[in-house]
């Protein structure tokens, strides 16, 4: 059966992706996991795009009627994993800059008060 | 015994030299007693103000919040080896003539942190202030199984131990029930005292707003299931 339209779109958007992650991986900016993890699921959505017939297997499995259903609701299980991931990846660097701005106050007192004791 | 005032401060120009002015110098059963500010990325005059007091200053370069505040101010603390730590608010709602009531408890080693209680008594408290502390006590306690009439005061009084021992990770205004959560991790003993509050529209604008409270309830749900 012949491509249609949206899919050869989606290929090639999901191929980007699939490069991007490739070249983070090798910026060191994505771990091997991060790079498997990324892989399998552009590759995973590629291979439902080429072959849609998959989807229904896996709906029926689920007991979701309809394989692009299916699609549908992984891929907002997925988002909302991905947003917390995300959220907490945030957290977790505002926690690091303000453990930076701290130290950097510290110390700029430390210095203010070796500069009084040596005046005095 | 070595107690230091830790105040944190943002945006206070109108306000701060007011109140450090009414901090005391000296205490009764105190044999050195210090004040610094913490001046979380204040964009006016407020460290300038306190420099020229006296007062010891920490500057963030940008602004953390509250609970960023805080860690600076126990940092500090620990770094100095201080016997007691007293967090007193810069808006003006706290009156320094508590301050010996609220270390009394720590001075007679009958508890690890003391919360200075707005709600002891009937002194005009604003109804939407009421709610929002009645509901985060109410938190508070479903939270850390710790019950406080005032989740939210911000003139506290921590001793060595507890100097030593909180770990504060938040950095707004949700570090005030992390506060509770480290007294339960770490078994402090606990204690309250009536303090007296004084209202202004100036204290008023700048505590706990109602609005705040979704995001404070996210941040600390959030804690639980990262």
């Amino acid at each position: 059966m012949p491509l249609t339209l949206t899919q050869i779109f989606l290929i090639f958007f999901l191929l980007f992706a699939l490069s991007r992650v490739y070249l983070r991986y090798k910026g060191g900016n994505v771990s091997l996991v991060g790079l498997i993890f990324w892989s399998s699921l552009f590759g995973f959505a590629i291979a439902i795009i080429l072959f849609p017939i998959l989807t229904i297997g896996i709906a029926n499995r689920i007991g979701i009627g309809r394989g692009v259903d299916a699609v549908i609701y992984i891929s907002i299980i997925l988002l909302f994993y991905l947003v917390f991931r995300l959220y907490v990846y945030i957290q977790d660097l505002r926690q690091e800059i303000s453990k930076i701005i701290e130290k950097f106050a510290l110390k700029e007192n430390e210095k203010q008060d070796e500069k009084k004791s040596s005046e005095n | 015994m070595n107690l230091i005032i830790g105040i944190p401060a943002y945006n206070e120009e109108a306000m701060i030299k007011r109140v450090l002015n009414t901090l005391p110098r000296k205490l009764s059963g105190i044999s050195n007693l210090d004040i610094v500010l913490i001046d979380d990325g204040s964009v006016d005059k407020t460290g300038t103000i306190a420099k020229k007091l006296g007062v010891s200053v920490l500057t963030h370069i940008i602004n953390r919040g509250l609970g960023g505040a805080l860690k600076t101010a126990f940092s500090y603390a620990k770094s100095k080896n201080y016997d007691i730590l007293v967090t007193f608010d810069a808006d003006g709602q706290h009156d320094a003539k508590d301050i010996p009531k609220v270390i009394l408890p720590i001075l007679n080693n009958q508890a690890d942190v003391v919360i200075g209680s707005r709600w002891f008594g009937d002194n005009n408290k604003p109804f939407s202030r009421y709610v929002i502390n009645r509901l985060a006590n109410i938190f508070t306690y479903i939270m850390y199984g710790i019950w406080t009439s005032d989740s939210q005061s911000g003139f506290r009084a921590f001793n060595k131990k507890a100097i030593r021992q909180i770990n504060l990770i938040t950095d707004g205004m949700e570090v005030s029930s992390e506060i509770f959560k480290e007294i339960y991790r770490n078994k402090l003993s606990f204690t309250e005292t009536p303090i007296n509050v004084i209202y202004t529209d100036y204290s008023r604008k700048k505590g706990q707003q109602i609005q705040n409270a979704p995001n404070v309830l996210f941040q600390l749900l959030f804690r639980l299931i990262k």
